[in-house]
């Protein structure tokens, strides 16, 4: 008898919405919960300590940048031996295990600064590289960094592509 | 007739398994915490002389086997199973331990429950006369846990106050039918609960309800109150999610009082070791029961403890996929 | 004065990451694309020359001036040789710091472990 069969099917249907509306609710009231007991994070206090340690990371940057600037270089000619050399600096912090103790403190004013960049590919490289100097190390070097390269390029290329279509 | 079945979820042993011996292994930063003195083998260093963070955890576990036989004074190829599991893909710190063991073995999964899980099984299996010895173990390791689950470890991460500190370490015990000793006399076994909690950071969050869900069905199924028992313990739910569980007993009926307390604040000193919201990982809840809470039991300060180790139930991809966090919690209830 | 502005500059901007990090539940890696994107979008449309000379260090140092020296590349070299020189400008400023990235993290790698 197809329509009894059908009629129990209309009855069942409503049970279950009224049951995922349930879970809904009780989600929803669980979620309230949840922010109403935790605690907010220090936004201020985490806010000075990155920017000065951020600010001292620049900082940092301005003397070697004025070092360079120093031998004859214009700013832009600077930029590149100024970027290896912090680079560089970044790089040793991390293999002596130093940088992340430093970011663990400085939260962004660690991970913001381009020394945070190369940590991520140095942290990478020197915990990968147990899976393998080709599919451990070479493939995962930048599974942080990589993201960063490919919308760096993706929206520089579109943008200076604007520009360019507007100049010329 | 299932007539060891208490209730819709509970199983009363009618021969409670002995615990004849455990065995407990922990890390330098759980050694400099306020329960250092009840672990057996405090480690100085994260690599103990291991090459990667997953041969250390592995040799955590084959340690806490090793010291949880012999003090059971029980001959290894007496031991019928192991039953054992960790954190990591495939399980492999349990599987590459049973390779050492040579035990015949159970692989579990149950993310940070798996202690609970695995006590549940091996007792079910001793108390339908299948097996006389069991031995059941877990590890987890910081390391280990943090590169698969995470990220690599010198990354520039601050840690948010709401995340968890995995535990490293490796508790084992040997169940017997035979014996003296604390005996295990009740398990419930959890449903998985999801309550729609995304962030990967907050899994005290994610599994209180279901800590809550299958302490309450304990309670039910058994007719006890929670100050029946000397103390009630969760797993490693952290000072967020352990508040949600207090909050959430709460409204149902069976509100905890000064005997509650959470394994992941237990052991470390949340004000001055950072470990953000407390420790987690499968060895956390093993580590507190079997060492500090263990030799209070023997001693007899402890009568009767509750344990509702939980675990959350998520995957790295699960998590990218955009899916939210299923919790688990299972119930152990050790009497001396 | 120019050391006073890097440290202001590239503090403030430092900052503000951390604020977007503890405001919502994004990862350090999303709080680094954000600011290459805004970075590169300021530099394409030569915006962060004005900036940089203004902030120096402070503006050359944040990931925000790795985006921008993407963009400045690109534009560069396609006034220079046409629409080709949208791609192969790219790194034309960028590659010498990920080249020494890559070299000196393999190094590291060769002698070091991870340590906590």
């Amino acid at each position: 008898m197809p329509s009894k069969k059908a009629g129990q099917k209309m009855k069942k249907m409503p049970k279950t919405a009224q049951a995922a509306q349930h879970q809904k609710r009780e989600q929803r009231a669980y979620k309230q919960l949840v922010a109403e007991k935790q605690r907010k994070p220090l936004y201020f206090k985490n806010f000075i300590v990155a920017f000065v340690a951020g600010g001292v990371v620049c900082t940092m940057g301005q003397a070697i940048l004025a070092f360079f600037m120093k031998q004859g270089l214009d700013i832009n000619a600077a930029a590149a031996p100024t970027l290896a050399v912090i680079i560089l600096f970044g790089i040793i912090l991390t293999a002596f295990g130093i940088y992340d103790e430093f970011a663990q403190f400085a939260g962004a004013g660690a991970a913001v600064p381009i020394t945070g960049f190369a940590n991520t590919i140095t942290a990478a490289a020197i915990d990968f590289k147990r899976e393998g100097w080709v599919f451990g190390m070479g493939a995962k070097m930048f599974i942080v960094a990589g993201p960063v390269i490919v919308y760096g390029i993706l929206s520089g290329v579109f943008a200076a592509f604007i520009k360019f279509i507007i100049w010329s | 007739m299932a007539s060891k079945k208490i209730g819709k979820a509970t199983v009363k042993f009618t021969n409670p398994p002995f615990i004849i011996g455990t065995g407990t292994v922990v890390g330098p930063m759980e050694g400099k915490g306020p329960l250092a003195k009840g672990f057996d083998v405090v480690l100085p260093d994260l690599a103990c002389g291991e090459k990667t963070p997953e041969k250390s955890e592995r040799k955590l576990l084959e340690q806490a086997a090793n010291i949880a036989i012999e003090r059971s004074g029980v001959e290894k190829n007496m031991i019928d199973y192991y039953i054992a599991g960790d954190l990591l893909n495939q399980i492999i710190s349990a599987g590459f331990s049973a390779r050492q063991l040579a035990i015949p073995f159970f692989g579990v999964y149950g993310a940070c429950s798996t202690c609970a899980m695995g006590a549940t099984l091996g007792s079910m299996i001793i108390d339908g006369g299948f097996s006389d010895y069991i031995l059941i173990g877990c590890s987890s390791h910081y390391q280990a846990a943090e590169r698969q689950f995470r990220h690599p470890i010198e990354l520039n991460v601050k840690h948010k106050a709401i995340s968890q500190y995995t535990v490293t370490g490796a508790g084992a015990l040997v169940l017997s039918s035979s014996g003296k000793g604390p005996r295990l006399t009740w398990a419930t076994t959890g449903k998985v609960i999801d309550l729609g909690i995304k962030d990967p950071c907050n899994l005290g969050a994610a599994m209180a309800p279901a800590a809550a869900d299958t302490f309450v069905r304990y309670m039910i199924d058994t007719g006890s109150t929670p100050d029946m028992f000397d103390l009630v313990l969760t797993g490693d739910l952290g000072n967020l999610g352990s508040e949600l569980f207090k909050e959430l007993v709460k409204d149902a009926g069976y509100a905890v009082g000064n005997n509650y307390n959470d394994c992941g604040l237990m052991i470390f000193d949340t004000k001055t070791q950072q470990v953000g919201a407390g420790g987690s990982g499968c060895a956390c809840p093993a580590v507190v029961m079997l060492g500090p809470i263990f030799g209070k039991l023997e001693d007899g300060t402890l009568k009767k403890v509750l344990l509702v180790a939980t675990g959350a139930l998520l995957s790295p991809l699960s998590s990218q996929q955009g899916e939210t966090i299923p919790g688990i919690g299972h119930i152990i209830v050790i009497e001396s | 004065m120019d050391y006073a502005i890097a440290f202001l500059i590239g503090g403030l901007i430092c900052g503000l990451g951390q604020l977007i990090l503890d405001s919502t539940t994004l990862a350090p890696g999303h709080m680094l694309v954000f600011f290459t994107v805004i970075g590169a979008i300021a530099g394409g449309f030569g915006l962060y020359q004005p900036f940089l000379e203004f902030a120096k260090a402070g503006a050359l140092i944040p990931v925000t001036g790795f985006g921008a020296s993407i963009a400045k590349g690109s534009l560069l070299e396609a006034e220079r040789t046409g629409i080709i020189g949208l791609f192969t400008g790219a790194f034309e400023f960028t590659g010498q710091g990920l080249a020494v990235a890559v070299f000196f993290s393999v190094i590291a790698a060769l002698f070091f472990n991870p340590k906590s």
